[in-house]
């Protein structure tokens, strides 16, 4: 019995052994999971999760950098910032929010539109993220609101900065800033981590093209919260820093004089220095008011402004194509001079108009200008005149020569807004329009007609670039103190009459780029240019300077909108008496002081009739302020070095 | 019968005490000091509440490890039914006089502290079935009139446990009562069938299942479903570890517990704070330590002669080590959250009461393993 219970209980054992074995093996492997699950967790993927838990324990708040200012070439701010008072919300301090909106709404002037756009905001963010509620109330609602702060939780008044700008007259070339769009958030990259509530962007103009630079480096504040959301420390803070700040070449001054010339009137004007190709003013007009973009652009308003049939908001200066009219007459002529196709003395005789290819060609001079060599064709403004010499010249070698000039591109860089234009030329046509050139077209181009299209601000440069005698510059508007090759080499030239180094070898020695075969041909044109604002006869010789200091010359021009009938040429419709948006554009180039040229200038107005009588005043007068304040700009650039 | 009692009655004090289990003790010693170290940091660094009580409950009890080892095999082995009736007692008691709390009432009031008589039965169950199979010869183990009993004694509690509701502590005490059948010999058959039997009813046991409980599972199966609901604790438990990395944030330096992210830091999620506090490194640590545990009480039930002490020791381990490795899996996102507290790191009176209850029976088996039980 004993022995037969011992028996069965080392039986019993043994079996008790085999199975607590097969136990341990499977302890084993569940170790050896867990073991590997640590592994994953703590040693593959403990970034992951690092990452994960810093996001749980930092929250930050990010702080509007402030925007760097644009100043013109006088050091004046033409945008800066200004002290505004903001009322921000954080929702998951407020204990009632519905309460808190109907308090803030006594104490505010906040519509109900407002506030339903609030809620929708709080709706879809992190109850955390602090809301603007109104990014500009004035001093009165301001003290008001921090008198009843005790019972607005969750409510905190700021005092912040915000763009404004002095003047409106620069409000084209500047652009405007507003709220970030989600248009915004997706095309430009450098904002992707900049997105702060309450933050501009600039949407046109140098706003836009400065914009990655100008915007600046957002701040934040860093906090340890806890799972409930609730601060616990303040880790880091960043105040950010201000966005680098912009000297232009504009002079505010003449800014706001040419604004003034120009109001009411759909027009625009561009001066530029002949040498440098400092844009020393781009005015367009009519113009708007930039600072109703900065906190939320009220609906009246911007319906106001592009109902406007005379388009406030487009920039005539760089995104208006108009035909360049008669002003291309003194590029047709140097590059029929260039390419040999006619000497100067050539004449050809005007008698009102030709027939050529079955088709009548008319002069604007019903009666005809007779014999007409170069001087007089540029002078009178010969029509007939340059219909011959463009037949000869052929519209390849024009559009040549134009595009040399600066036509058919784009001028500056990084404005989106800017239009290239258009110069025509037979492969032009064959590609964009699908058809043969004519030889008719040939004579439209030859005045400045037919498919040609240019801004008023490669009009300017085209001008500049014959003033300063054939030399290729870029327009920049943007400050540089990088020394001036062309001054430089003139002043050279000036002192060494005699260098016997060739002229191309020494223009290589100063970089320069001559647009120029012959050198004479340019000088021809801007003598052919004075004849015209100073002789008799001349185009705009009723608006010249008699004074040398102010002498300037030009070439008036006006853009067809619409072809005259045969039955309008025989009653001798006048401009005056047209509806207006069926007048011709007037424009005018001119160059000053014509004795030692500095400034180029393009006038353009809108259905302004012709050249001489709508577009040659107001050269004139802008002119004169732009030479009047010559001293002051040249002691500016010769305290930075440059010779002048 | 003779021989083994003279063998019994010439163990003097001193070859009691020289029988002891050191390494053994000094894991559980370890441990314990580990313990005390978590909870200090679930205080945030001060000597608060949680601390102060883990810290006498853990000696208190070390002490009663002490007792329960010295007290007889013999004495273990003849009271066990009694002991698992008792504690069924009490369990029944939970039922008519329990304290509610977050919706299930598991407590009894007894004004020093409150008992949780769920963990008791962990023991309770493992006693009474390692005595049972002792007794019963091997022939009948596969007898299926002899079945009948531990089915019974398995089920009754299970079920009070279940309803009270607590999911995680039933399925534990089942797991600690099916090793010891397991081990007695049970066929795997009608394991099989038990299993499939399970299944079977398991649908219907669903539909017993409160929502939350319901959610749990579902939780488990995709944790980002709700990840600020009842994802919520597994996702941040897998962040706090997981930012551990090799040697963890450093003592007192776990932010996703300091912070509160870490739900349940001084009772389930224990070993998730020391994990983010002392990496991989920590972890490993206290799985060796765990490990040590486990080995030392199979080595008992490998001296120890009678079979009692055997089913006893290697239940018990077994249980043991499922209980570290259910909550292990549970907060490193292998199983679903059911609610199982680690053994001596996780804070409560009961859970500590009942292991060290396990560990002395354990440690007298290794005292007296040369003593016949009956």
């Amino acid at each position: 019995m004993l022995n037969q219970s011992s028996g069965n209980t080392v039986i019993k054992s043994k079996l008790i052994g085999r199975r607590m074995f097969l136990l341990t093996a499977a302890k084993a492997v569940v170790m050896v999971g867990i073991i590997g699950r640590l592994v994953s967790l703590q040693i593959n993927e403990r970034s992951k999760y690092k990452t994960l838990s810093d996001k749980n324990r930092f929250r930050e708040w990010k702080l509007a950098p402030e925007r760097g200012v644009i100043k013109d070439f006088f050091d004046k701010e033409i945008a800066s910032n200004e002290q505004v008072y903001q009322v921000h919300l954080i929702p998951e301090n407020s204990k009632d929010i519905e309460k808190l909106f109907v308090r803030l709404k006594t104490i505010l002037n906040l519509t109900d539109k407002r506030l339903f756009y609030l809620k929708r905001v709080i709706a879809k963010q992190k109850p955390w993220e602090p809301i603007i509620v109104s990014d500009n109330i004035t001093w009165s609602e301001f003290s008001r609101l921090n008198l009843f702060l005790h019972e607005l939780e969750g409510v905190k008044p700021v005092v912040s900065v915000a763009r404004m700008y002095p003047d409106n007259s620069s409000a084209h070339i500047l652009g405007y800033v507003s709220q970030v769009s989600a248009k915004d958030l997706e095309t430009k990259k450098y904002l992707k981590d900049l997105h702060v509530p309450g933050m501009s962007v600039g949407k046109t103009g140098l706003e836009r093209k400065l914009d990655e630079k100008i915007i600046g480096k957002i701040g934040f504040q860093r906090y340890e919260v806890n799972a409930f959301g609730k601060r616990v420390k303040q880790i880091q803070i960043n105040e950010g820093q201000a966005g680098a700040s912009y000297k232009t070449t504009l002079d505010f001054e003449v800014q706001k004089y040419t604004s003034e010339l120009l109001k009411d009137k759909a027009a625009a004007v561009c001066v530029m220095d002949v040498f440098n190709g400092d844009i020393v003013s781009m005015v367009s007009s009519p113009t708007f008011e930039p600072n109703e973009f900065v906190h939320g652009l009220e609906k009246k308003y911007w319906n106001s402004l592009i109902k406007n049939e005379l388009r406030p908001l487009t920039n005539k200066t760089i995104s208006g194509l108009y035909p360049p009219g008669s002003t291309i007459k003194t590029l047709v002529a140097l590059s029929a001079l260039e390419n040999g196709v006619i000497k100067p003395l050539d004449t050809f005789r005007c008698k009102g108009k030709i027939e050529l290819y079955g088709e009548k060609f008319h002069c604007w001079e019903k009666e005809g200008h007779g014999i007409v060599n170069l001087r007089k064709g540029i002078k009178r403004s010969c029509d007939v005149y340059f219909y011959e010499v463009a037949r000869k010249l052929g519209v390849d070698r024009l559009s040549e020569t134009a595009k040399n000039f600066g036509l058919g591109k784009k001028v500056l860089d990084g404005f989106i807004e800017e239009r290239a234009g258009v110069v025509p030329n037979t492969k032009w046509k064959k590609k964009f329009i699908g058809q043969n050139w004519y030889l008719g077209e040939t004579l439209h181009s030859g005045i400045g007609q037919g498919y040609f299209q240019s801004t008023p601000l490669q009009l300017c440069l085209m001008t500049a670039q014959i003033a300063n005698g054939g030399f290729e510059i870029k327009p920049r508007i943007i400050f540089d103190e990088k020394n001036n090759r062309l001054r430089d080499y003139i002043k050279y030239k000036n002192e060494n009459p005699n260098d016997p180094l060739p002229t191309d070898l020494l223009l290589s020695n100063f970089e320069l780029k001559p647009l120029f075969k012959n050198q004479e041909h340019i000088n021809l044109i801007k003598d052919a240019m004075f004849s015209s604002s100073n002789e008799p006869g001349g185009t705009s010789y009723r608006h010249r300077w008699e004074n040398k200091k102010f002498t300037f010359a030009g070439k008036t021009g006006s853009s067809q909108i619409k072809r005259f009938t045969e039955a309008q040429r025989e009653a001798e419709v006048k401009q005056e008496s047209l509806p207006y948006k069926d007048r011709d554009h007037a424009l005018f180039v001119a160059f000053a002081p014509y004795n030692n040229p500095q400034y180029a200038i393009s006038v353009l107005v809108e259905h302004g009739g012709s050249g001489g009588k709508a577009a040659a005043p107001i050269a004139k007068k802008v002119i004169k302020k732009v030479l009047e304040r010559h001293e002051l700009r040249k002691k500016i650039n010769s305290l930075i070095g440059e010779s002048v | 019968m003779f021989r083994s009692r003279s063998i019994q009655s010439s163990l003097s004090l001193k070859d009691k005490i020289l029988s002891i289990d050191y390494i053994l003790v000094f894991s559980i010693f370890i441990l314990g000091l580990v313990s005390i170290l978590a909870m200090y940091s679930t205080d945030g660094g001060e000597f608060k509440y949680h601390t102060n009580s883990h810290i006498l409950r853990f000696f208190v009890f070390f002490g009663m490890f002490f007792v329960a080892s010295f007290i007889q095999i013999r004495f273990w082995h003849s009271q066990s039914y009694l002991i698992y009736i008792l504690f069924f007692i009490l369990l029944l008691g939970v039922k008519y006089f329990g304290l509610t709390s977050s919706g299930s009432k598991r407590w009894l009031d007894l004004y020093f502290m409150n008992l949780q008589p769920s963990e008791l039965m962990k023991i309770g169950l493992i006693l009474f079935l390692a005595k049972y199979y002792h007794r019963i010869s091997i022939e009948n183990i596969n007898q299926v009139r002899y079945l009948f009993l531990p089915v019974v004694v398995l089920i009754s509690p299970i079920i009070l446990v279940a309803t009270q509701p607590d999911l995680g502590t039933s399925l534990l005490i089942a797991a600690g009562g099916i090793t010891v059948a397991w081990l007695a010999g049970v066929r795997v058959k009608f394991f099989a069938i038990s299993g499939f039997a399970f299944l079977a009813l398991l649908p219907i046991a669903i539909s017993f299942l409160k929502p939350y409980q319901k959610s749990r599972i579902l939780t488990f199966l995709n944790p980002e479903r709700d990840p600020l609901g009842a994802g919520y604790q597994i996702i941040q438990s897998k962040i706090a570890i997981g930012s551990g990395g090799l040697f963890g944030k450093g003592f007192l330096q776990g932010s996703q517990s300091y912070l509160d992210y870490l739900p349940e830091k001084h009772t389930d999620f224990i070993f998730t704070l020391f994990s983010e506090e002392f990496g991989f490194f920590g972890s490993l640590f206290i799985l060796l330590l765990y490990a040590l545990i486990v080995w030392r009480i199979v080595k008992i039930g490998n001296v120890t002669r009678s079979n009692f002490g055997k089913l006893y020791c290697y239940s018990f381990a077994t249980a043991f080590f499922i209980y570290v490795v259910v909550n292990m899996m549970m907060v490193l996102g292998l199983l679903p959250i059911v609610g199982s507290p680690l053994p001596i790191m996780s804070y409560g009176g009961s859970s500590m009461m009942a292991i060290m209850l396990g560990l002395g029976i354990a440690m007298s088996c290794k005292i007296y393993k040369d003593t016949p039980v009956n």
